[in-house]
């Protein structure tokens, strides 16, 4: 019998079997010990794994990722938890200046093999600096992996895969989806973890989510039905690299497209996601590719967080703006 | 909970030989290490030299000089175990090439290449960091995780005075206290940040105050006394956990070639500390005690010559740099989109 599991009980499993499976695999952070991090993530790993693996950090995040750092240049393969998306930007000089470049500035001699956790993103009630979506700060860095879970069967694989990683992986969790439940066998394998995936496949219009706007996604697709169009969604999983073989496969196929996202629209993650399909699909688009994302503004306070995440409401506008008389 | 009498610094300096070439009473370094020690520098400065000589060649893009502090630099190498592992700055080239880097190696990323032209794990050196202080984290945790492994191995690392007004010096202090990591902290203190000078630096009254406040034991020592330097680094490297050691030196170049030191310090201050020469009070003091002849003196100049015309002759060849390369690296395994580019790039 497999039981439902949430996204945040997947994410500790793949923890305690990472930190099982493999010595090197250290887990710190705040509060990850004895409280088992503020999202619980970590919840029981110290009692079971013992607090040499894992462990409490003085209170300084820049300090969190530089020693990892310097950890995995010793052999050791760190975890580290940021509390929350914002509570990171104290690492992003670390982050930037030497966990993206020590392998390329050694000639591929010191590799780091550091995963930084981040929950990000709102749709949680959270006050402000809560719910950023920091998503493109990383995936203009190059060196790093930024990768993205939807699901919680997908947040074990990715996590794993990220964990076994040579690379540092910028492990970004939708904290909105933290508890969601899926019936599912937790496994490392299935999709590499430089591939997205067709989570439903339709015919007539190609939704792109990763994160948390991949459940909204499918709601929306599914109520896409009514309306008589075929919806397909693609979950992004990896944020860089970008996985252009299967994105480009369903768009030209489709040859209508919708991003989605909650960061803000303005130099957004989706800007690139446009870019890269006009480049390679223009000549299969019926319609030019829209966003639905965040506004241009800083991330709002709980009341009003539902102007601003995307919605199936909103999605579905989009959808119906993507020239389908032009065609008729 | 340590006493704070255990972890203060001395209110004045300590040091083994002063100025002048006079041993001052204390425990000094057997004759050997003095010799070596003197050894080392002679070669250094010659090699720091000849770096600065290459930029105006244009053979170097930039070199910053540590002319004047090669008593840390020697002395904290010197002090290393081989199991050790150093964290070196941009400033500290000599250091480098003292724990047996090749020279062409070190300069690699000051002649404009795009790595650190050395393998830090075949020295145990990491790549020099430019981004000041962060390379004090690196060291913390590099020295943790050998503790979790259960390594006798030590991370020392180099930064300046002006790196200790970083974030990152603080957080790897208060880490490494917590932590019990066995890390020195080498502040090599000359007295200026570029052009900016100590007291705008700090209000404290020594940098060494600032191992305290997180609980760390700490030291304030000559940094032009290669005798002390190398007897504390020693003797930090020995002990259980962190140590600061705020070590008071003098740059005597320009921040780096391309910098004009006259805009910013009166002449007669370097003068006052030309007359603080680490390597002139060494050899008094070897002489003295009749350790260096002429002859041997003589010998050394003729040895230091030597490896700088090998330094000379290396960096006039031009090297191939194969644009191709520089996707090589950017992850274990170049992406497709960076062997995209790289093609790209060769067509
Ligand atoms: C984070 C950061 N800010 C600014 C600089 C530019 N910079 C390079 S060296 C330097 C002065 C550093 O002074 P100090 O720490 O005393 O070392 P010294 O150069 O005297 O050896 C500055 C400001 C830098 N490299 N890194
Ligand atoms: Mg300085």
């Amino acid at each position: 019998m497999t039981e439902p599991v949430s996204m945040a009980g997947a994410l500790n499993a793949a923890l305690a079997d990472a930190l099982s499976d493999d010595p090197r695999v250290l887990v710190f952070g705040e509060d990850v010990g004895a409280l088992g991090g503020v999202f619980r993530i970590t919840d029981g790993l110290a009692a079971k794994f013992g607090d040499e693996r894992v462990f409490d950090t003085p209170l300084a995040e820049s300090g969190i990722v530089g020693t990892a750092i310097g950890m995995a240049m010793n052999g050791l393969v760190p975890v580290v938890e940021m509390q929350f998306d914002a509570f990171a930007y104290p690492a992003f000089e670390q982050i930037t200046s030497h966990l993206a470049k020590l392998r390329n500035r050694t000639r591929g001699r010191v590799g780091l093999p550091v995963v930084v956790r981040v929950p990000y993103g709102g749709g949680i009630g959270g006050v402000e600096h809560h719910s950023d979506s920091s998503e493109a700060y990383y995936t203009h860095t190059p060196g790093l992996r930024v990768v993205t879970p939807g699901t919680p069967a997908d947040a074990y694989r990715l996590l794993r895969q990220a964990i076994a990683c040579p690379d540092p992986v910028i492990f970004l969790e939708p904290k909105r989806r933290y508890w969601a439940k899926e019936t599912a066998v937790l496994s490392a394998d299935g999709p590499a973890i430089d591939r997205a995936v067709v989570r439903r496949t339709g015919n007539d219009v190609t939704l792109i989510a990763y994160g948390g706007t991949v459940a909204t996604a499918l709601e929306a697709a599914e109520a896409a039905v009514e309306e008589d169009w075929d919806v397909e969604v693609v979950d992004l999983r990896s944020l860089s690299p970008f996985d252009d073989e299967t994105v480009t496969a369903s768009v030209r196929r489709t040859g209508r497209v919708v991003v989605v996202h909650e960061a803000s629209r303005f130099t957004g993650y989706g800007a690139e996601v446009v870019a890269r399909l006009q480049e390679q699909c223009f000549h299969y688009l019926q319609a030019p590719i829209l966003r639905v994302a965040g506004l241009d503004i800083p991330y709002p306070p709980p009341k009003l967080e539902q102007h601003h995440l995307p919605t199936v409401d909103r999605i579905l506008d989009a959808v119906a703006r993507l020239q389908w008389d032009d065609n008729a | 909970m340590t006493t704070l009498d255990a972890l203060l610094p001395t209110a004045e300096p300590l040091g083994l030989i002063d100025a002048e070439g006079n041993a001052l009473g204390g425990d000094l370094p057997p004759d050997e290490i003095l010799l070596e020690l003197y050894r080392r520098m002679v070669v250094g400065r010659r090699f720091d030299a000849q770096a600065t000589a290459l930029t105006k060649q244009g053979r170097l893009a930039v070199y910053p000089s540590s002319r004047g502090q090669e008593a840390c630099q020697i002395g904290a190498v010197l002090a290393m175990r081989e199991q050790d592992w150093l964290f070196p700055t941009y400033r500290d080239s000599v250091a480098i090439v003292s724990r047996a880097v090749p020279p062409a190696e070190v300069l690699s990323l000051l002649r404009g290449e795009w790595h650190c032209g050395y393998d830090p794990h075949a020295h145990r050196v990491a790549p020099q960091c430019t981004p000041l202080a962060t390379n004090t984290l690196h060291a913390v945790g590099l020295a943790h995780a050998a503790r979790l492994k259960g390594e006798d191995t030590v991370a020392v690392v180099l930064l300046g005075d002006g790196a200790t007004s970083e974030g990152d010096t603080h957080e790897a202090l208060n880490f490494a206290a917590v932590w019990k990591a066995p890390v020195v902290f080498l502040v090599q203190n000359n007295g200026y940040a570029i052009s900016v000078p100590l007291s705008k630096q700090t209000a404290a009254p020594s940098l060494a105050y600032k191992g305290v406040g997180y609980g760390m034991r700490s030291m304030l020592v000559d940094g032009n006394d290669a005798a002390m330097v190398y007897t504390a680094v020693k003797q930090a490297i020995a002990s259980d956990g962190p140590t600061l050691i705020e070590a008071l030196t003098y740059r005597i170049e320009a921040h780096t070639n391309a910098d004009d030191a006259t805009r910013y310090r009166p002449s007669d201050e370097v003068q006052r500390w030309l007359g603080r020469d680490p390597i002139a009070r060494l050899e008094t003091y070897l002489r003295a005690r009749r350790l260096l002849d002429d002859a041997a003196a003589e010998r050394l100049t003729a040895e230091a010559e030597e490896r700088a015309a090998a330094v000379r002759e290396e960096m006039n060849r031009d090297v191939e740099v194969d644009p191709a390369e520089l996707f090589a690296h950017v992850y274990a395994t170049p992406t497709p989109a960076l062997v995209a580019q790289r093609k790209e790039l060769e067509s």
